[in-house]
């Protein structure tokens, strides 16, 4: 995890518990929906959600592993690089996560902010 | 950097040399070119070389397609449909096509391919006259062979002997009427056309020779035809395979220069610096190609140049495979006798073996292989290369592995293969390509190996030497006789998993996953779906449903759409409704804003369109007018569609539409292997369309024809019967009793037909029909099983369970912004 990031750029999406084991929830931001993971084994990773094939929701797929399947056409989306894995070409963006004790924040870009 | 305005490549034509032209170039040059494409058959790009299994029904459509409609998007490719390219305007540079759309290129590739040749005999225009050449002719084929009766077919080359074999596989007798001596004498020397000749009218297919066609005989359709000697064979169909021509006309008519086909020079260039010709239609160096390999390796040079590059296409050696299954065949090359050639022969008589080599000056020339062809691309690989055989004369007709004295080991051959040895002719694909690439991405499976080299997913005819390859690479990891797994997860198939569920008593997915030696910790999206569906099925009273292991349609019983929205379709039993309900339908769209209202086939109306946080809401106010979840999205029962009966209609011999009602309402909620479509019918006049349903019900006076196995999606298929029943009573049960029946056998994703494919008709019938007590045992089942599933999942939502599904976490990083 980017340990290195400016603390003012963290922004508190809620807790752990928020999200099904195997699951995924939304958040909001000037950015676009970001789809934010919990895996069988707790690990939270995040992601735009957008594949990179159609556009489809990610947030919606079936995880499995550290990966996803989007709902719209099956592409698999790996969750800790946000490519696309198997025969197809392609990739999203992964948006820094931190976990403290189940208490979940997210990195957004200062500079993105700023332009809105 | 800087993006140049991408140049307007228009293609006209969309068979496999554009397809396979379009993939090198994007490789090569993504972006530098718009690309537009006039089809003029309303499909995808398929390939064509498979038409013959289609035919046969080894195959289905859906299995040959090569581009989908999502390569098309997502390459940026503008693709018409059903638009035949009426005229091109070399000065304005233009093409316009008979619907009217036009378009205007810097480059434009005519790829329009070849028509088949239909002789002009009297009668030769009558219905029931079919050339074959494309899926259309395939699907009049498939619907003709349904009425029995006798095809003949015109013409005993390639085409036609496999459009032969289909319609013999499709129960129509079959007879091959062929003007010259022997068949295949293009690719066959005598010798090998009499063991196929042999082999075919084994397999009942009647072959006349010498036979030249006077006429086709019938007044309104085809009845037969009539030879120049006088003799009359009666048929209910005319297949004409005597050959193809360039289609070359659209050229023509623009002023290109056209000898036989539309004449390119080495870089595929016509006459016109800015028009290319590739495929069938072009004419290189006095020769037409008919044969996939070519027109690829064309379409590699014409790719390159078009790139920019300055690849040149010198012609090529052509070799043969004839796709009937159980008749091994190859042929290459010149194998006329001749001055200055001599030839080498074996032949085995017992085992149906016939080889020959036509040599030149120490080289061979030419192959036939009859029976036994498993050294072919050996031998068309010495020819290419025109490599001097005089040291290994002596064995060299006993194939690669008699050479050197290696052991009689089956993938010796295969490993004594140099690299650059073409393993796949269609796709050109070498021995070292697919070695490397088996190794550099890790590939295990066969389906892996055609996706990343392309090897043998064309016509298919190398899968066994590409396995060998996999073989030799993978040493003991690579078992081509498994059964098909699950997924890459397992190394079971559906069947060995269900037995086994119930064999140990497994009762969670991590239960199965453990004990069944999942390879993966938590599976994949395709096994948990499947195993989450058959621990429903076969424990529906304990087991607890995972609903991350469901699709997302069934997690929030909604149909996701392409832009991330959902449709909803509320319950109409039996298709019937009233003022109330239809009035808080327009309720719901006017209050939510919805953008799209539809009537489905399944006599019901969609909602589509709505936002995934609106859906409770929405639920909450149809759930007030008395609606529950259509499940429009389930693997499981969908509709019961119904006609007015005899409460209404003049013909209505039962209460169909009562019937439908209580058919949906007994059965509505449960989980099926793939979705369940119904219909009852008050009469034989079937309005309710019951005969293409999964399951349907056509009343009749003395009672309830019960119908299954239809099926009108990507596949058509008119309903088997089932039995005729006398009461209501009896029709739910027997009904009832089959829906079970094949819950619990069929696999995940197995529509009933081809689950009834794969079983047997007789056997369901057995079941069902003549077991009463097995029967009842089924019936008992669903009941017991609908105790668990009845529950409206729409209500159970407004009430607040999954919350979560239905907002997002967070709304972060907006505040700095707003203020």
């Amino acid at each position: 995890m980017d340990t290195n990031w400016p603390t003012e750029n963290w922004h508190s999406i809620g807790d752990i518990s928020d999200i099904p084991l195997r699951g995924a929830r939304c958040v909001r931001t000037p950015q676009g929906k970001i789809a934010v993971f919990r895996t069988a084994e707790n690990e939270i990773f995040a992601i735009e959600d957008h594949c990179p094939h159609k556009g489809g929701p990610l947030s919606q797929g079936i995880v499995h592993g550290t990966a996803v399947t989007c709902p719209l056409h099956n592409w698999v989306i790996s969750l800790e690089t946000g490519k696309a894995l198997g025969a197809d070409d392609g990739a999203v963006r992964t948006i820094p996560v931190r976990n403290d004790g189940g208490a979940l924040f997210i990195a957004l870009e200062s500079l993105m902010i700023a332009a809105e | 950097m800087a993006h140049q305005t991408p140049e307007k490549l228009v293609i006209v034509g969309n068979g496999m040399a554009p397809g396979r032209m379009l993939e090198e170039l994007f490789e090569k040059a993504k972006g530098r070119y718009d690309v537009t494409i006039f089809n003029a058959e309303p499909r995808v790009n398929y390939d064509r070389i498979m038409l013959s299994p289609v035919l046969s029904g080894e195959k289905a459509y859906t299995d040959i397609v090569i581009h989908d409609d999502a390569w098309y998007a997502t390459n940026g490719v503008t693709l018409h449909k059903g638009a035949k390219v009426a005229q091109i305007d070399r000065a304005a540079r233009t093409v316009t096509a008979e619907n009217g759309i036009t378009a205007t290129y810097d480059k434009l590739v005519i790829a329009t391919g070849s028509s088949p040749f239909i002789i002009p005999v009297p009668g030769h225009q009558l219905p029931g006259v079919l050339a074959y050449r494309d899926l259309d002719d395939v699907e009049k084929m498939l619907a003709g062979s349904r009425d029995g009766g006798r095809a003949i077919v015109i013409g005993a080359g390639l085409l036609g002997l496999e459009a032969a074999y289909g319609l013999k596989r499709q129960g129509m007798d079959v007879t091959v009427i062929h003007l010259m001596p022997t068949i295949m004498e293009r690719q066959l020397d005598p010798a090998a056309a009499y063991l196929l000749e042999k082999a075919l009218t084994e397999r009942g297919i009647e072959i006349v020779t010498k036979a030249n066609t006077k006429r086709i005989l019938g007044e309104t359709k085809v009845e037969g035809i009539e030879l120049e000697d006088g003799r009359i064979i009666g048929g209910s169909m005319v297949v004409m395979a005597v050959g193809i021509r360039p289609a070359s006309n659209l050229a023509k008519e623009a002023g290109i220069a056209v000898n036989r086909g539309i004449v390119v020079d080495d870089g595929m260039m016509t006459s016109d610096a800015a028009v290319y010709a590739l495929g069938e239609c072009a004419e290189h160096r006095g020769t037409c190609y008919g044969l996939v390999a070519p027109l690829y390796e064309s379409a590699r040079v014409l790719a390159d140049r078009l790139a920019g590059g300055e690849a040149e296409y010198h012609g090529s050696v052509t070799n043969t495979k004839l796709k009937v299954t159980g008749i091994n065949l190859f042929s290459a090359g010149d194998f006329a006798d001749g001055e200055g050639r001599e030839e080498i022969v074996l032949r085995d008589a017992t085992a149906g073996v016939y080889k020959r080599l036509v040599l030149r000056d120490n080289r061979i020339i030419g192959a036939v292989l009859y029976g036994e062809t498993s050294d072919g691309s050996w031998f068309f690989d010495l020819m290419k290369k025109g490599a001097d055989i005089t040291a290994m004369r002596e064995t060299l007709i006993f194939g690669q592995a008699y050479q050197g004295g290696s052991p009689l080991d089956p993938t010796a051959a295969v490993a004594a293969l140099p690299d650059d040895a073409e393993i796949c002719g269609c796709n050109g694909v070498c021995k070292g390509k697919i070695v490397a690439t088996i190794t550099g991405k890790g590939l295990t499976s066969l389906d892996e190996v055609r996706a990343h080299t392309k090897a043998s997913a064309s016509c298919g005819s190398c899968t066994g030497l590409v396995e060998q390859v996999m073989s030799l690479t993978l040493g003991e990891a690579y078992n081509p006789a498994a059964v098909q797994p699950m997924c890459t997860c397992t190394e079971l198939g559906h069947d060995d998993v269900r037995r086994l569920i119930k064999a140990k008593g497994l009762k969670t997915i991590p239960a199965v996953m453990q004990e069944l030696e999942w390879k993966t910790s938590c599976g994949c999206a395709k096994c948990r779906p499947a195993l989450n569906y058959y621990l429903v099925s076969d424990w529906p009273d304990e087991y607890a449903d995972d609903y991350q292991s469901r699709f997302i349609n069934e997690r929030v019983h909604a149909n996701i759409q392409k832009d991330g929205t959902y449709s909803v379709v509320p319950r109409m039993w039996g298709g019937v409704t009233n003022s109330g309900e239809l009035r808080a339908i327009a309720d719901v769209v006017d209050k939510f804003e919805i953008p799209m209202v539809k009537v489905t086939g399944g006599q019901r109306i969609d909602l589509l369109g709505i936002e995934k946080e609106d859906l409770p809401a929405v639920w909450a106010d149809l759930g007030k007018a008395g609606f529950v979840s259509g499940q429009a999205y389930a693997k499981g029962l969908r509709t019961v569609k119904t006609c007015v009966g005899s409460d209404w209609c003049r013909f209505g011999t039962q209460d169909s539409t009562g019937l439908g009602i209580r058919i949906e309402k007994f059965m509505w909620g449960s989980w099926t292997p793939a979705k369940l479509k119904l219909a009852v019918s008050g009469c034989p006049r079937n309005c309710a369309e019951a005969t293409c349903k999964d399951i349907g019900v056509i009343c009749v006076d003395s009672g309830f024809e019960i119908h299954f196995a239809g099926a009108a999606g990507l596949d058509i298929k008119g309903t088997e019967v089932l039995g005729l029943v006398r009461t209501e009573d009896e029709a739910l049960e027997h009904i009832v009793a089959l829906t079970q029946m094949y819950r619990e056998q069929a696999r995940y994703l197995e529509r009933i037909y081809k689950w009834t494919k794969r079983i047997g008709v007789e056997e369901i019938r057995r079941q069902i029909m003549d077991d009463a007590e097995r029967r009842k045992a089924f019936f008992d089942r669903f009941v017991f099983s609908q105790k668990f599933a009845q529950v409206d999942p729409w209500s159970e939502r407004v009430s607040g369970k999954d919350k979560h599904e239905f907002r997002p976490m967070a709304t972060v990083g907006f505040s700095q912004a707003a203020e």
